[in-house]
């Protein structure tokens, strides 16, 4: 079971506790209008679901009920870092390297 | 080949069993093929198979990163039926349903395709309205489905506990008597050596990394854990691990990548006649032949490659299977484990070309693809036999992710199975 950090609550709870959103960082188009037919599939439907890194939001639903996003790797399962929503997309890179 | 017999089955047993030959070659890659088959699923497998058998292509060879069956063929419930909502989708499903009937002597390798029964329980008003225009949409294509009451659901399987006051009371069910499950292994290896027998390659434990394109974009072959291996037509069928090899050609695809989970209890005598499944409650089970009930849930809920899953999903499907069958509740489960399924927007395969020359992908079968493999591989050898799709699977396109032509059957097939 996965445990998983709220960045709301600022406590680590049981996966049951959550409920997961989709892929983070994928931006409503500003203006609907102009999108061709194919940025519509981007957005709508094109995700990386990548085998490794994986940006993605939660919500914990049976918490506060707020959204927040999460980095996960998605072979181990591991987190590797939460954070609120509406904050920008951290580099991993960078994080790796201040780590170490 | 040998030929499997009854009288080849004594000739063995009076010599102990000691000279059964191996049923087909490990191959090594040669440089150059007419088709490269990626993953060898039944899909991929059936394909080879196909395209050998019916289009004379047999310069074919299948490569799978692991031991052929391991992906999710090996590893799910094997539930078999027809019965989903549209027109595409019903002429897709029971032309595999056609396909199965005969199959084993088709392969002269018994897949134990074992019409059984699957019925699907309804357990409120809702499922009764939706399952009640499924039998209809099913009647007018010719799908076999019908409507029973609660009565006759547990007179077809007596374990069903249809009181009143139960926790997830039966309203009534759907039977689809055509539907039922097969063994998977042998399904594959039935398709691996009747593939291997009319000249195809198997190449096994070897990971295609990259789909490698020229400057005009067309596939040139494939860059694997063994070498660059030639070939103009590449086909991928990797499941949950397609938009991974897509990645590598450039190409994003609608999917996204889930673990499924099922479990096994420890072998009873038989006690569970058909196939039970319910949308509601996220649970299903039938009984294989070697006496294990064999248990199913849903997709965890976030993207993962690690075949494994979560534990409060096994806990929910546990405990709605001792709810409906409280006969069952003292059961000793044996082992658990996940596959990795992937998953389109509208809970339907894309079969098809794709908009890089050479490339043929068949993907998206999420958590029920087993039922469809002789039809996935059939259809899969027409279009890269003849670079186009069988009218069958011409709807099952990528572009229709652009188009909006959706096929959505998220309500035939949002329980795994
Ligand atoms: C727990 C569970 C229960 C299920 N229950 C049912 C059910 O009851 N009924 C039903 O109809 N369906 C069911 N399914 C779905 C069904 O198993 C699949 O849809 C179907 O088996 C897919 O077959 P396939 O041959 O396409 O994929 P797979 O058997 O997964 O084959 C794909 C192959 O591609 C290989 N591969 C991946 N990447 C690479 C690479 N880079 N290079 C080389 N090879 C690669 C893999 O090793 C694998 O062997 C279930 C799935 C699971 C996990
Ligand atoms: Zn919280």
């Amino acid at each position: 079971m996965l445990l998983i950090h709220c960045p709301y609550c600022d406590d680590t709870l049981p996966e049951p506790e959550f409920a997961y959103a989709g892929e983070a960082h994928i931006a409503r188009p500003a203006d609907p209008m102009a999108l061709s037919d194919e940025e519509w599939k981007n957005f709508l439907f094109i995700r990386s679901n990548p085998r490794g890194t994986h940006y993605e939001r939660w919500r914990h639903i049976h918490g506060c009920g707020r959204f927040f996003n999460a980095i996960r790797d998605t072979v181990s399962d591991k987190f590797v870092m939460t954070y609120r929503a509406g904050e920008p997309r951290p580099n991993l890179d960078a994080l790796k390297e201040a780590a170490e | 080949m040998t030929h499997y017999s009854a009288f080849s089955l004594l000739k063995n047993a009076l010599s102990g069993h000691k000279n059964w030959r191996e049923q087909w070659p490990d191959a090594q890659p040669k440089a150059e093929y007419d088709v490269i088959i990626v993953g060898a699923g039944g899909h991929g497998l059936g394909a080879a198979y196909y395209l050998a058998k019916e289009h004379g292509i047999t310069n074919v060879a299948v490569i799978d990163k692991g031991w052929l069956g391991g992906g999710n063929t090996g590893r799910n419930t094997t539930i078999i039926r027809s019965n989903y909502l549209y027109d595409e989708s019903a002429k897709l499903y029971d032309h595999a349903l056609d396909l199965w009937e005969d199959l084993s002597q088709d392969l002269n390798y018994n897949v134990m395709y074992s019409k059984r029964g699957v019925m699907m329980l309804a357990h409120n008003v809702h499922d009764i309205q939706s399952f009640k225009r499924h039998i209809h949409s099913n009647r007018l294509n010719g799908v076999d489905n019908r409507w029973l009451t609660p009565e006759e659901a547990k007179e077809f399987c007596p374990p069903l506990n249809i009181s009143k006051d139960a926790r997830y009371p039966v309203m009534g069910a759907a039977l689809q008597m055509r539907a039922g499950t097969a063994r998977h292994d042998a399904v594959a290896w039935g398709y691996a050596r009747a593939a291997a027998a009319r000249g195809v390659d198997i190449i096994q434990n070897c990971p295609v990394i990259a789909i490698r394109r020229g400057p005009d974009g067309a596939v040139q072959g494939v860059d694997t854990a063994k070498g660059f291996i030639k070939a103009k037509k590449v086909a991928v069928s990797t499941a949950g691990n397609t938009s991974v090899v897509m990645q590598s050609a450039g190409l994003r695809m609608p999917l996204e990548s889930y673990p499924l989970q099922a479990l096994v209890s420890e072998p009873v005598k038989p006690v569970f006649p058909c196939v039970v499944m319910s949308n509601t409650v996220h649970a299903y089970i039938s009984q294989s032949d070697k006496g294990e009930l064999v248990i199913g849930s849903g997709t965890d809920q976030y993207v993962s490659y690690s075949q494994r899953g979560g534990l409060p999903l096994i806990e929910h499907t546990v405990a709605a299977i001792c709810e409906v069958f409280p006969i069952f509740s003292r059961m000793r489960m044996l082992r658990k484990w996940g596959g990795i399924v992937d998953v389109t927007p509208d809970r339907s395969p894309i079969l098809g070309k794709l908009p890089v020359k050479g490339l043929y992908v068949n993907c998206g079968w999420g958590t029920g693809g087993f039922k469809a493999t002789p039809g996935a591989g059939h259809l899969l050898a027409w279009t890269v036999a003849k670079d186009e799709p069988h009218p069958i699977n011409a709807p099952f396109t990528l572009e229709r992710f652009t188009t909006g032509r959706l096929i959505d059957e998220a309500a035939a097939a949002a329980v795994a199975h």
